[in-house]
């Protein structure tokens, strides 16, 4: 049974079977291999997408769960908020091996979209669910308060 | 033999004719007085209520009422993994809200659960720890349990998907044990009692 659903502004009709994990949608049949499979029990993080707007582990979302809705993976968010984390990410050079970085960014993208001046603790608890096992968590810290003063101006 | 007159014959049928009556219907209510009295003693002590606090003390109904701002999971009633909160809506936080897993119906595959609304009770709804006395009352409180009243709390657990979801869990989660139909006519009977609480800790 064919699901439709847009994914970075563009409708797509994919044949997969209504339960298979919005993940394997993504990388195995649109081939947008951007997000990443880390551990497949919302553990990890790497699989964050946004759904309409809201980050969401996409190996637990199913395909009928995006059906009429608007995925965004890490190719295809933009905006001012996007623009100012990726500056911060480059700046801070946050990333080191980046296999968990493009759930890193959804997930930072996510929350500077909802909190524009994060706490310390505003970015431990919304990004706690983003491992990485290089341990860039202080510079990802840091560069979300970068980015917010960005955004602030 | 003079005849009686009506004026003596007439208060004597009646008299006799009242005691008759009040003798029936004093021995018509002899034996239900008996249940009525229980009924009555079930209400006073708020013993309607204990089967009712069986079923919310049940993880499937317990792990979504917790007394702190970590929901919890499994028989054991252990903390969420991932670190799971409440945030301020009881949806979770910011990128870690309930239907960033939780979606309308369960995840056969992961195991993740599923039903419409997944969430957090309130707070000010935390059950966990408090003994039927204080449960009840709790649960009665509108100004703890979003302005329910009894009617409303008797259709929140009979109707509500995410409630009836304690009863078809799925996976290897346990259901509530007690049938949710008996718990439906326990909860209306404790209702029709005028939902009585236990008058003391136990």
């Amino acid at each position: 049974m064919p699901t439709t659903f847009s994914v970075n502004g563009q409708k797509r009709t994919v044949e997969a079977d209504p339960e298979t994990p919005l993940l394997w949608v993504l990388r195995d049949e649109l081939k947008l291999t951007g997000t990443k499979f880390g551990c497949g029990a919302a553990l990890c993080g790497a699989c964050t997408v946004h759904l309409d707007g809201e980050a969401v582990r996409s190996c637990q979302i199913q395909a009928r769960d995006a059906a009429g809705r608007e995925v965004t993976t890490i190719e295809g968010v933009k905006g001012d908020v996007t623009a100012a984390v990726l500056a911060a990410w480059i700046k801070l050079d946050v990333a080191q091996c980046g296999y968990c970085q493009p759930g890193q960014v959804m997930s930072a993208v996510g929350l500077l979209t909802q909190i524009q001046k994060p706490t310390d603790d505003d970015i431990d608890k919304a990004m706690d669910g983003n491992l990485c096992r290089c341990s860039t968590y202080h510079r990802i810290r840091a560069a979300i308060h970068d980015a917010a003063k960005t955004l602030a101006g | 033999m003079p005849p009686i007159s009506l004026r003596i014959l007439l208060p004597v049928v009646a008299a006799l004719l009242a005691a008759g009556v009040g003798a029936m219907f004093s021995a018509t209510r002899t034996e239900p007085a008996g249940l009525v009295t229980t009924a009555n003693a079930a209400a006073a002590d708020g013993a309607l209520f204990t089967p009712v606090a069986t079923v919310l003390r049940h993880p499937r109904c317990m792990n979504c009422h917790p007394r702190d701002d970590r929901p919890r999971q499994g028989e054991d009633e252990h903390k969420h993994l991932q670190n799971i909160v409440r945030g301020a809506d009881n949806l979770g936080f910011v990128n870690a809200r309930c239907n960033a897993c939780h979606r309308d119906e369960n995840n056969n595959d992961s195991g993740v659960p599923g039903a419409p609304n997944w969430h957090l009770a309130p707070l000010s709804m935390g059950w966990k720890g408090l003994n039927d006395a204080e449960l009840c009352t709790a649960l009665k409180d509108e100004s703890k349990n979003g302005g329910k009243d009894i009617a409303a709390l008797v259709e929140h657990m009979d109707k509500d998907g995410l409630v009836l979801w304690g009863w078809a869990p799925g996976g290897d989660r346990a259901p509530v044990s007690t049938p949710h139909p008996q718990f439906v006519t326990e909860l209306k009977a404790w209702a029709a009692a005028g939902a009585p609480c236990p008058a003391s800790a136990n």
